[in-house]
């Protein structure tokens, strides 16, 4: 083994992984180039857009500024593993899909992810909740009011389901 | 990114004997939420990072009825904007760490990263300086507590020296009869931030005269600006509007703006008169409730 790499452990979606990689790699590089899940998207490289944001212990972080190392033990999701094993999509993805959330798509996978995180932890955002929530993800399409309505969709079905 | 050698450290103990051992070459790494950008553009290219951020131990939100509030450097932004001691005591702090970048960037940076990158447009240092912050720095041989506006030097420098390590935000108790706001410009809430202020003030109880003020602003200097001049004028005076507006352009003339692709210096200035005079108005008005 080159000398310069090191070895880290992690859950990615549920699946345990052991990887040499160089330390500078970043926790995006490692998704993509090492474990092959190109679903989540590498843009502005500055910490800046959210493309990459991906789920790191419960919580929306951009994995484009984290260092691999330092997720060395911790459970990862990426948007791969939103749906279920047997391909059903998760409630926000079908919600996406039927609000036509998206234009070009590449904003997708990011903002899927920081939903996902969102609504865990605050099961019954309000829309102002959800515009604040997300402002760590831009659109260049600019296609920001469907997928907001996708997410309130989400929060209302849920609602009614509790009822 | 270059090459680095890279080490995670398991004590602050470890931390500072690697901090001491690497001086000359490394960098301290937190949440990196600056740092792995300026890596990324080669803006630094230090050869060896120590990684902090496992540090539990320097994680922590503690209230003492006498000494005040500790923050463990390497709590997460977004630990301090939940933190419900810190939103009933504090509450400013919750407030500003709200529109401290994006949700992604508060999950995982922390409050002591941000302090030490000391870029001039952070909004947590001059929070900080307006509830009165001293910082406590540690390395191998002891520690060191340093008031914050003694802090910050020059642009992206502070006094800690190389084998230093950033270990706890002190805050002293919530000061009596006075009034703590931070207001600020952006044209998105998860931008950068135009310019941003906090500013402290303290009345004579059951009056309306000042009985001391501290304003702060940022990114309008190459360090957080503490605006002494404007904050003199109140001292000992009504705080009529009048006063209020002066005091206002009296911060926007200690400023030193510079110009980007954000705004002009001209634009910074003039937002400092707006934004300064409402920060006034507002902690005038808490402090008289407080």
């Amino acid at each position: 083994m080159d000398s310069t790499k090191k070895v880290i452990k992690l859950k990615v979606n549920g699946e345990a992984y052991e990887v040499a990689i160089k330390p500078r790699m970043t926790l995006l590089q490692l998704l993509r180039n090492e474990l092959g899940l190109t679903g989540t998207k590498q843009a502005c490289m500055d910490n800046s857009c959210g493309a990459c944001t991906v789920i790191v212990d419960k919580m929306a972080v951009k994995s484009c500024s984290i260092l691999a190392m330092q997720v060395n033990g911790k459970e990862i999701t990426s948007v791969e593993g939103l749906a279920s094993k047997d391909g059903k999509l998760s409630p926000l993805q079908e919600s996406f899909l039927e609000h036509s959330a998206f234009q070009c798509g590449f904003c997708t996978p990011g903002k899927l992810m920081s939903s996902t995180a969102m609504l865990e932890e605050m099961p019954d955002p309000t829309e102002e909740d959800v515009r604040r929530d997300m402002e760590g993800n831009l659109c260049r399409c600019t296609g920001y009011v469907q997928y907001l309505e996708a997410i309130m969709d989400v929060v209302g079905k849920r609602k009614e389901a509790a009822k | 990114m270059k090459d680095f050698e890279y080490f995670s450290a398991g004590s602050l103990q470890e931390a500072c004997s690697l901090a001491y051992e690497y001086k000359d070459v490394g960098k301290i790494l937190a949440g990196g939420q600056s740092l792995i950008t300026l890596l990324r553009q080669k803006l630094i290219s230090p050869t060896c990072l120590i990684d902090i951020k496992g540090l539990k131990e320097l994680e922590y939100i503690d209230f003492d009825q006498s000494a005040g509030l500790r923050i463990g450097a390497l709590t997460t932004h977004r630990a301090i904007e939940k933190s419900p001691l810190i939103q009933e005591k504090y509450s400013v702090l919750s407030e500003m760490e709200k529109s401290v970048a994006s949700v992604q960037t508060r999950n995982w940076g922390t409050i002591g990263g941000n302090l030490c990158s000391a870029d001039p447009i952070g909004d947590p240092a001059p929070c900080l300086i307006a509830l009165g912050a001293k910082l406590k720095l540690v390395n191998a041989k002891g520690e060191r507590v340093v008031p914050m506006e003694e802090f910050f030097v020059d642009y992206f420098t502070t006094v800690i020296e190389p084998d230093e390590i950033l270990a706890e935000i002190q805050l002293p108790l919530p000061a009596s009869n006075t009034g703590v706001e931070y207001m600020k410009f952006s044209t998105i809430e998860a931008g950068i931030k135009i310019v941003s202020t906090s500013v402290a003030i303290a009345v004579k109880p059951g009056t309306d005269v000042c009985d001391g003020a501290k304003i702060i602003m940022s990114a309008v200097a190459p360090i957080p600006l503490v605006a002494n001049k404007a904050a003199q004028m109140l001292k000992d005076k009504k705080l009529t509007d009048d006063l209020i507006v002066e005091a206002a352009n009296m911060a926007a003339s200690e400023t030193d703006p510079t110009s980007d692709v954000h705004a002009s210096a001209e634009y910074r200035q003039q937002l400092v008169k707006v934004i300064v005079k409402r920060a006034i108005r507002q902690a005038f008005e808490k402090a008289k409730k407080a």
